[in-house]
């Protein structure tokens, strides 16, 4: 493993997360860290071959990274009980929407624009 | 020769450091895995969903607090940081695609993002969930620290937040790909940008399984709904429950 990426990862989020706290913005340092990256990669025109070797492997176990928060859910279970309809129905109805809406929205809108690019083309 | 193994020593020394939690969380992971592959890909064996709920069958059992738990499991969760920097990659790599489709994108996260907490929000508020609860699922479809964070600005329980984002992210992985086959929305663009949308990082796995074109996408939902609901969803939050 490259750790002059692993570090590049770091350095990152650890300049994301000082301007959040320097700016006071509301977002939080990963994200900005990602715009960080992002911008560098764009200026440096191509990613480089061992970045994309160690972050292929952080992100085909990504889903490992939720479990701690989603075990969090042990320290509800009392209100969960008690108004577990409610949250319930709420998180699959709403869930359930807004994928039907944004895949549909968005199917839509791709045809638009893509019809509309081959016309001037 | 009788083997007289201190099985209540190991447990006392072992219950308190950080390296058995963390050991049990990989484990009850790939266990998940495992178990989600054996079975076909069938999506309900999800393997976040199956690691939470072994891991809070064992803390009930052994009387573990979530305190003691997280001592271990914070390394992982810390991860979260680098990975989410880590999504400025499949983002620069498609770069192109996402350049031609910035309106459509930017239209169907924000339409997605106002039908996701509206229609949450009126849901539980008409089956009778308190106030806490209501402020707890409004971020739900945001990226976990995110929604934290939101919550914790309007006074709400950050930790109920987290739990409320995994499980939205677990259904969203869980139902999303056949509930988009039912509307027929077969365009790997349109179903990432769903997936990121409604079940943000969990999502955004399961979108890297159908491809690295769904993930993208994903990964750019996710990001910007980071970024819009950071700015926006804490007044709107403070304007609805006000006193």
């Amino acid at each position: 493993m490259a750790l002059k990426f692993v570090a590049l990862l770091l350095v990152c989020q650890l300049v994301g997360e000082s301007v959040v706290v320097w700016t006071g913005l509301p977002v939080p340092g990963p994200v900005v860290g990602m715009a960080l990256l992002f911008v560098g990669l764009a200026l440096y025109g191509r990613v480089p071959e061992g970045l994309g070797r160690v972050v292929d492997g952080l992100l085909s176990h990504l889903s490992l990274l939720f479990v701690p928060a989603g075990v969090g859910v042990i320290l509800h279970i009392a209100m969960l009980r008690e108004e577990w309809l409610a949250v319930s129905v709420a998180l699959l109805l709403s869930t359930l929407l807004t994928i039907v809406v944004t895949g549909l929205a968005m199917t839509a809108l791709i045809r638009l624009v893509e019809r509309h690019q081959h016309k001037e083309s | 020769m009788e083997l007289d193994l201190p099985l209540g020593d190991i447990w006392v020394y072992l219950s308190t450091s950080p390296l058995l939690h963390l050991t049990l969380t990989v484990v009850a992971y790939l266990v998940g895995d495992w178990l989600f592959l054996r079975s076909g890909r069938k999506a309900l064996l999800n393997p976040v969903l199956l690691a939470i709920l072994l891991l809070v069958g064992f803390l009930s059992l052994t009387g573990t607090s979530y305190e003691t738990y997280f001592e271990g499991a914070q390394f992982i969760h810390f991860m979260l940081g680098p990975a989410t920097v880590a999504l400025a990659i499949p983002l620069y790599r498609h770069l192109d695609l996402i350049r031609r489709l910035w309106l459509p994108i930017l239209v169907s996260m924000v339409t997605g993002a106002v039908v996701s907490v509206s229609s949450a929000v009126v849901v539980a508020s008409w089956l009778g969930a308190s106030r806490q609860t209501l402020i707890a699922l409004a971020p739900k479809s945001v990226t976990a620290p995110v929604a934290m964070g939101i919550t914790e600005k309007v006074g709400g329980l950050p930790s109920l937040t987290a739990a409320l984002v995994v499980l939205t992210g677990v259904l969203g992985a869980v139902i999303g790909p056949a509930v988009l086959a039912l509307v027929r929305v077969r365009d790997d663009r349109a179903r990432g940008l769903a997936l990121g949308v409604s079940a943000h990082g969990i999502g955004t796995a399961r979108a890297f399984q159908i491809s690295g074109l769904a993930g993208a996408f994903s990964a750019l939902a996710m990001g910007l709904m980071a970024l819009a609901s950071a700015f926006v969803l804490p007044a709107v939050l403070r304007w609805l429950f006000a006193g």
